[in-house]
């Protein structure tokens, strides 16, 4: 038995209107199920809400924490406005160094996002190619790249990561590190996960490279890179999109974990990782708020892209829904 | 008294854009014995009709209004314990896919066992035994092998046959099968069909035959329904309708099958398509599609866009249309101008 | 005579006949020949290795969906190949246009072989040969609007065109199936199956081709509307002097649509003839059988020729004539040699030793 379905299309004789991209969206099950889900709205706002405030922060941040000028060493480990003790100039305290602990936790949260975001852009691009060539073109070439991918996948990201990074620190120098410290946590964490995208996309070019659409595409006489990116990649964007959310999160956990073991961003230009880093020598001497303050930041911002990415599994995956 | 009296069912779907009626007053009976084909192409609500006689339709589908009375109990209201004992029991169902009633895990005899001694108390021996008497019913070679194997071993017709098999089980008084041949190929078909109608006289059991091909309907079933968008248009005998039906649906339906017309022919075809059942025409669902027209300004009859049409009798069936009375009397002048 | 002489040679050969016994390929459009396909079930090198008495070896299994079939289709005809599930009629469709590649036998479309080619030499036949699907709800790129999927075969076989050209044949065509020009920007999914499968015949009609290959497209279509997409599938063969290859099992459609019919079996073709003689006259056995099963308004009980058993699958192959198992005139030679087609004095071409031997 089939659950009657309601289409757009009315009958022949009407005048037909296109439907704007924005009422697609409007009429969508996308839209729908967020409208009714609070949670997906809150973590949305709070996503976007930090991502805005976070590149935003040359114009939010009371102070330069990346100035030395700035920064008062005699104001250092000051504590949060609702502490005895708190200076009025600095809201959230400041860290050992004498720095406005809002300001760097503004700037830090910029650098966890550009290098989740950078992550996880190169692991998609990599992950998408190879996932598609091998699911499309079969055989050798899949052979080849699964294998690939799974000694990629059986050495831990961290693993790698710490390797790498410390082959690059003794052979190239400390300063040379910490100069190109976001780039090459974007190349590691990138390089690491991309096959997490790979197999993704493979399973779902598997799936639709036996639909008809495809073979129509064959018939006409296209050729396989244009099936592919053309044909096939689109219909393959749901999986892709729930993924990336996950990736998102991990990228920003790894390379927090990465600082936090002093392989990551430099105590200079701080990310939320080397933050938690810096402050946590301090949490036994009674300023908890260095490390834990940016701690609360982090788990907020990872928390709120998980269950943002939940919640698009949940509607992207249509067996939930349609059944 | 009916066997099975179905009266005014109205059944929804709460989908999110609104309230979908997939029935509405529909209305039939069943006689102890008799075989009632339901007509219909997908989308017409033929088996949300036959879901909705056990109340197996679901969320968010439910049975809005009217009754359906079986022997005597009012089986909308009953409570879902009740309606076991009725399942499966006293009326039987046989689904298009038989992998939809098989347990792929569970062996044959298994489940026909455990089917039998869920209703009856009877030893696992004599629930065997059972098993082994309906599978020699439906004429499956080496019924005693069969028994141990698993859904996955046989082939599709094997399947379908094991299907029939099960729903004898517990001696039914109705059998309601959807689309059971559909899935199946030509010459298969023909063999479980013809396997289904002998045991269903045999044993004198009703059957509901869901199906969008006329040409089963015609062969198998006494009366039949004929549902568009939800409602039954026409019904009555089988062979009646499918001789001279009355409603221009009914007719276009038969007319538009290619045996119908000279090979090489165009078809005659009916134009447009079903509407959705969010979104029906005013008056006659059928209106925008019909081809008895005012033939004067090419519009429709403003009764059959105004008011959906009441049960007319014509002979022996009955029609739901407007212009039956129009159309006969037009046939008449035809035959007479003949003549 | 001539038909156990000819049996004989056959025989012999074992392969079916050669192409100079074969009267009709002068103005034939499609030759088949001796086509034969399988596919593999074992998997690759290392799933192959089996361990058989203390030694490793590579055991491999197929499926054989084609085992030899000859074809002739010609200009301006339609073939109607039937046969049920499993029997190779949708592979032989799949062959054809280049989605397969045959692994043995030959494939010339106006006399020049196909089957070889390079996906860059076939483009120039994939303007002449398109295909209609079976399902109109995967056969249309979820993504892509109406105009973008009709504008692409356009933009690929006739680079030159600028884009109002492009636009205005992709107007003409929609209109030509039925479908309004001004609902191009809408997705497929927005149709119903009747218009999805309009809109797949307009995109292959696109490219103006001779020969449509057609893999069973009213078969996922309600009863009013298969008469709808008949009926266009008929005009546009009238009105565009198109060749088809229709693949179906359904035989009513067939009586009505088909010049000629081939019925296939396990992979093999038992019979062809015109569509009047095989459905007054059918002379194989599974022909006759298959005739009889079809569900008729007219007659009040089924009278069918029940078949024993069931297809027998492509796996291991019945020795001798692939239906002997099911055929109730089968004897010690059906299980043995394997029938070739034999032409009849009115031109039937039947694959039956019992029709040879006139037994039947």
């Amino acid at each position: 038995m089939t659950i009657p379905t309601v289409t757009q299309s009315s009958s022949q004789t009407t005048r037909p209107r296109i439907p704007s991209r924005w009422e697609r969206l409007r009429d969508s099950y996308l839209w729908y199920s967020f409208k009714r889900d609070h949670t997906a709205q809150l973590c949305l706002a709070i996503f976007i809400g930090l991502v805005i405030v976070a590149f935003a922060s040359p114009l939010l941040a009371p102070t330069d924490p990346y100035d030395l000028r700035q920064i008062d060493i005699m104001a250092s480990e000051l504590p949060p406005f609702w502490i005895d003790g708190a200076d009025e100039r600095f809201i959230l305290g400041t860290d050992a160094q004498g720095r406005d602990l809002l300001s760097i936790i503004l700037y830090g949260t910029r650098v966890s996002l550009l290098i989740g975001f950078g992550a996880v852009i190169l692991q998609a691009l990599l992950g998408v190619t190879f996932g598609l060539m091998a699911g499309y073109l079969g055989g050798r070439v899949d052979a080849l790249l699964m294998r690939l991918a799974d000694i990629q996948l059986s050495f831990s990201t961290l693993m790698v990561a710490i390797v790498v990074g410390a082959v690059v620190k003794a052979t190239m120098g400390g300063a040379f590190y910490s100069e190109y410290a976001v780039i090459m946590l974007i190349l590691i964490i990138g390089l690491a996960e991309w096959p997490q995208y790979a197999r993704t996309v493979r399973a779902s070019v598997l799936a639709e490279k036996n639909k008809e659409y495809v073979d129509a595409a064959r018939v006409m006489g296209l050729r396989s890179k244009r099936i592919m990116f053309r044909h096939v990649l689109p219909n393959t964007l749901s999986p892709i999109f729930v993924i990336s959310t996950v990736q998102i999160a991990n990228a920003i956990i790894s390379e927090a974990a990465l600082s936090f073991l002093g392989l990551g961003m430099p105590e200079t230009h701080p990310s939320l990782g080397s933050l938690i880093k810096s402050g946590f020598d301090y949490i036994q001497s009674g300023s908890w708020w260095i490390t834990l303050i940016p701690g609360a930041v982090l788990v907020i911002l990872v928390l709120s892209i998980n269950l943002l990415g939940d919640w698009l599994r949940d509607v992207m995956n249509p067996r939930l829904y349609k059944g | 008294m009916a066997l099975l009296e179905v009266t005014n069912l109205d059944v929804r779907f709460g989908l999110r854009q609104g309230e979908v009626r997939a029935l509405r007053d529909v209305s039939f009976t069943l006689e102890r014995g008799e075989r009632l084909g339901i007509v219909g192409e997908s989308g017409a609500g033929k088996s949300v009709a036959a879901f909705s006689l056990l109340n197996l339709i679901g969320k968010p589908g439910f049975i809005a209004g009217g009754s359906i009375t079986f022997d005597g109990l009012e089986l909308n209201s009953m409570s879902e314990r009740a309606l076991r004992k009725v399942r499966g029991n006293r009326i039987s169902m046989i689904f298009q896919d038989p992998m939809m009633t098989l347990n792929p895990v569970l062996s044959i005899g298994e489940q026909m066992v455990e089917c039998l001694k869920a209703h009856r108390r009877i030893s696992s021996k004599q629930a065997r035994a059972i098993a082994l008497d309906k599978l020699q019913q439906v004429q499956i070679p080496s019924p005693e092998t069969r028994l141990d194997q698993y859904p996955h071993e046989l082939s599709g017709g094997m399947r379908q046959r094991i299907i029939i098999a099960i729903a004898l089980l517990l001696d039914p008084d109705i059998i309601i099968a959807d689309e059971p041949t559909t899935a199946l190929d030509v010459t298969i078909q023909a063999e479980i069909m013809a396997l289904l109608l002998e045991l269903c006289e045999q044993h004198n059991v009703g059957l509901i035959l869901i199906t969008h091909d006329l040409g089963v309907v015609s062969q198998v079933t006494q009366r039949m329904l004929v549902m568009y968008a939800g409602r039954v248009i026409e019904q009555g005998p089988t062979r009646e309708i499918i001789n001279d039906p009355q409603h221009p649906y009914t007719q276009g339906l038969i007319n538009a099958l290619p045996q119908m017309a000279t090979p090489g022919e165009r078809l005659n075809q009916i134009r447009g398509s079903m509407p959705s059942l969010s979104n029906l025409p005013d008056g006659c669902a059928f209106h925008p599609r019909c081809d008895f027209i005012n033939k004067a300004n090419g519009e429709p009859r403003p009764a059959c866009v105004q008011k959906v049409p009441e049960f007319v009798d014509s002979g022996n069936c009955r029609v739901a249309c407007h212009m039956v009375a129009e159309m006969q009397e037009d046939r008449r002048l035809k035959l007479e101008e003949i003549s | 005579m001539t038909a156990t002489a000819m049996n004989l040679k056959g025989a012999n050969l074992e392969s079916a006949e050669t192409p100079t016994q074969n009267e009709e390929s002068a103005d034939s459009l499609l030759q088949i020949r001796n086509l034969k396909k399988r596919f593999s079930l074992s998997g690759d090198f290392l799933e192959q290795l089996r361990f058989k008495g203390g030694k490793l070896v590579r055991h491999r299994e197929y499926v054989h969906a084609i085992n030899g079939v000859n074809l002739d289709i010609k200009r301006g005809e339609a073939l109607c190949v039937v046969g049920e599930s499993g029997c190779g009629k949708s592979t032989v469709a799949r062959t054809v246009m280049g989605l397969l590649t045959p692994t043995e036998g030959e494939i010339s479309y106006a006399g020049q072989r196909i089957d070889n080619l390079s996906s860059r030499e076939l483009l120039p036949f994939r303007k002449r040969m398109q295909m209609i699907f079976q399902n109109p709800y995967a056969s249309l790129n979820p993504r892509m609007t109406i105009q973008q999927t009709l504008e692409e075969p356009l933009r690929l076989h006739h680079p030159d065109w600028n884009r109002l050209k492009v636009q205005e044949k992709v107007q003409e065509v929609m209109s030509s199936v039925g479908i309004d020009p001004d609902w191009g920007k809408r997705f497929g999914h927005e149709f119903s199956g009747g218009q999805r499968q309009r809109i797949a015949i307009a995109r292959a009609l696109a490219v103006d081709p001779e020969f449509i290959v057609a893999d069973e497209p009213i078969s996922a279509l309600d009863v009013s509307i298969q008469a709808q997409v008949l009926n266009l599938l008929m005009d546009a063969q009238r009105d565009r002097n198109l060749t088809y290859l229709f693949i179906t099992h359904d035989l009513a459609v067939v009586e009505h649509f088909g010049t000629r019919v081939a019925v296939m079996y396990l992979g093999t073709v038992c019979e062809i003839a015109t569509t009047a003689t095989l459905f007054n006259k059918p002379r194989h056995p599974y022909t006759q059988a298959l005739l009889s099963a079809i569900p008729r308004l007219e007659d009040d009980r089924p009278q069918h020729i029940r078949l024993k058993g069931e297809v027998p699958t492509p796996v291991n192959l019945p020795s001798g004539c692939v239906f002997h198992g099911r055929c109730p005139y089968a004897n010690a030679r059906c299980r043995q040699e394997t029938p070739t087609l034999v032409t009849q004095l009115d031109g039937t071409r039947v694959a039956c030793h019992a029709v040879e031997e006139d037994r039947l």
